[in-house]
């Protein structure tokens, strides 16, 4: 049994017009130590598969079906004050944009200090120092001088520092990290993602990389499942799916990923991600596949084993295969 | 240093206002009906009396005249004098000051403690009893004018219930003010110690406190709630929810703490409201204050008290924003210069 089991998830938005259906039925699970990308375009659903894990989805969202299973142990069905216990000491988010999710008024020290105090039950001094060492793991230069300043005076690689660090005061078992580089420089974003790498390793801690960058994937993750519209699409070993992308999104998202080592021209992917309002019974991905059968219009293709650790949910994986040949 | 320059220039620059304060009030007064003269000489004075009396008061002047001297005055510390009382309008601006004080300041604390917490429940229990009850008080507030809820008050509370005081002052008859310290009796009488005048001190500023609280409560409330539904989407609130801090430190830690900057810059307004209500509540309740004071020279165009008290409210709402704006830099380190 993994770490982390997810299955049936399935998230609702409720709108005037209907509930969207932002996830559904989502299977998935991270073990210990292994870092999982979670890809697909913007609205696929990915952050709010995260968000759904950490139980932190609010009005008008709400999760409907589905089990998230910790150790076994069904998140879903905790009490909301237990499951508190749970979000930040054993499950850790780090957050999208890094500088906006920290306090703009409180000062670094505290913010990272009092996590010291709530989960490792340190006194206020001793939790002070922890926060020192903590951002000095991280490679915040100059740490015990940053502890005193505020978000608007970093830089946005050093606040990305900040906010790994704050999700590692409690050394979480499972580490949720939406789109950590966003809005970062390449030289940046890559030390973060290598500081990821190297804490997933030394602390045995899952990661679940939300992210919408193949070339992120390819770089830092074990695994990845694919989302589109609210679904998963696709899943197995990074070298798998990268070398035999058998659903035809995946394919064209592993197409669109720009190389410097040959002359091969972008595509883009047609059409967007459909409306989630009143979702079809079939294949979601039907209107922008050129392998669209007929049946893929009543039936929902079921998430299918090809081999060992990839699967696939796509009706005409004959085209596929064919296709990646 | 940095900080006295930046003092001193922003004081510089209300002198144009303030210039421009003189002016408009000097000339509405000078507009109103009736004749200050008539009010010293008295109903019963000749016509040859009443002249002498308005060459001594100087209105037989042309009004830039007397506009100038009023001006001059200003420069020499002299507000001039009131017909009604025949002293110094400093003399009398002195001695009623602190009663304005003292209500102003309870209706502000007042609204502050009521508004916040109201805005906060408000704003985490949207669109439930807790929010609507909150709105319609709110308007209620916004919409009833002072002097009718001051009355309202009176009549349930005083009349009707009979556990408010009369409205009748700062104390109630019989007892003696407490030792001037700050000129505050509330706070006066806890210095001393006299609780019989603490108690007594406190019931008589009940009413009015509640009264002009009631009208500027809305304004503290609605901005808390509004800010604080945006805060609580943000982001730094959704990693602190994620980093699995209690509700409560969440909510009224680092949610309210980043709502309370617009607040504080509501505040330099809701002073303004309440600068302007004192003179209504102090006349409904016998407060005597300098709005009360205002509100009888108005009557009968006592030109000395007017303009002082208009001046006077330029100039405390002048220090009030720029304290709030000192203040800005307590609550926001953002903008603390550097």
């Amino acid at each position: 049994m993994s770490l982390l089991e997810v299955s049936g998830l399935t998230v609702h938005f409720a709108t005037d017009d209907g509930p969207v259906e932002a996830v559904h039925g989502l299977d998935l699970s991270v073990g210990a130590g292994e870092i999982l990308g979670l890809v697909g375009e913007s609205g696929s659903g990915k952050s709010v598969t995260g968000f759904s894990i950490l139980r932190l989805i609010r009005p008008p969202g709400r999760i409907v079906r589905g089990s998230v299973r910790l150790d076994g142990r069904d998140l879903l069905t905790l009490p909301e004050e237990e499951m508190r216990r749970i979000r930040g000491a054993r499950i850790a988010l780090v957050p999208q944009s890094p500088r906006t999710a920290l306090n703009p008024v409180i000062t670094i020290g505290t913010q990272i200090a009092r996590l010291f105090e709530l989960h490792g039950d340190l006194s206020r001094r001793a939790a002070w120092n922890r926060g020192i060492e903590a951002l000095d793991q991280v490679g915040v230069p100059d740490a015990a001088r940053r502890m005193g300043q505020y978000a608007h005076q970093l830089s946005g690689g050093t606040c990305q520092r900040v906010m790994i660090a704050m999700a590692l005061a409690s050394s979480p078992q499972l580490l949720i990290a939406d789109e950590p580089t966003t809005g970062l420089d390449v030289s940046i974003a890559a030390r973060i993602l290598g500081l990821l790498r190297e804490l997933g390793t030394r602390t045995g801690a899952a990661i679940i990389l939300i992210t919408h960058d193949l070339g992120v994937v390819a770089e830092t993750c074990h695994r990845v499942a694919v989302m589109h519209a609210g679904q998963l699409v696709e899943t197995g070993t990074v070298r798998a799916l990268f070398r035999q992308p058998l659903h035809p999104y995946t394919r064209a998202l592993v197409r669109s990923i720009p190389r410097i080592d040959r002359e091969v021209a972008l595509e883009p992917i047609p059409g967007a991600v459909p409306s989630l309002l009143h979702a079809s019974p079939g294949c979601r991905y039907m209107a922008r596949c050129p392998h669209a059968l007929e049946v893929c219009r009543k039936n929902k293709p079921s998430l299918d084993v090809v081999e060992a650790d990839h699967r696939v949910a796509c009706h005409a994986l004959e085209a596929n295969r064919a296709a990646v040949a | 240093m940095a900080l006295a320059l930046y003092v001193l220039r922003r004081l510089m620059s209300v002198i144009p206002t303030l210039f421009g304060v003189t002016l408009i009030s000097f000339f509405l007064t000078y507009m109103l009906p009736g004749n200050p003269a008539q009010v010293k000489a008295g109903p019963l004075a000749t016509p040859e009396y009443l002249a002498e009396v308005e060459r001594q008061m100087g209105l037989d002047q042309p009004m830039w005249v007397q506009y100038g001297r009023y001006v001059g005055g200003l420069f020499r510390g002299d507000l001039g004098e009131s017909a009604a009382t025949g002293r110094p309008v400093l003399q009398d601006f002195t001695q009623r000051l602190p009663a304005t004080l003292e209500l102003t300041l309870a209706s502000l604390i007042l609204a502050i403690l009521i508004g916040v917490p109201l805005g906060v429940l408000s704003a985490v229990h949207r669109d439930t009893a807790i929010d609507h009850v909150g709105r319609i008080v709110g308007v209620a507030g916004v919409a009833m004018p002072t002097f009718w809820t001051g009355l309202l008050f009176i009549y349930v509370l005083f009349y009707l219930i009979g556990i408010a005081p009369a409205p009748l002052g700062r104390l109630a008859s019989g007892l003696t003010p407490p030792t001037a310290i700050t000129g505050l009796y509330v706070v006066d009488s806890l210095l001393t110690g006299n609780w019989r005048t603490l108690w007594s001190s406190l019931g008589q500023l009940a009413l009015p406190a509640a009264t002009l609280a009631f009208s500027v409560m809305a304004p503290v409330a609605r901005m808390v709630r509004a800010t604080m539904l945006e805060i609580l989407q943000s982001d730094y609130i959704t990693a602190a929810w994620a980093a699995g801090l209690p509700r409560r430190r969440v909510i009224y830690g680092d949610a309210l703490r980043n709502a309370l900057i617009p607040v504080v810059t509501t505040l330099g307004v809701v002073f303004g409201f309440l600068m302007a209500g004192n003179a209504v509540v102090e006349t409904v309740f016998a407060w005597p204050g300098i709005g009360n004071y205002a509100v009888t020279a108005l009557m009968t165009k006592d030109s000395g008290p007017i303009q002082s008290f208009v001046l006077f409210v330029a100039v405390m709402y002048v220090i009030v924003n720029l304290i709030v704006d000192l203040l800005y830099a307590v609550v926001d380190p953002r903008t603390r210069l550097s």
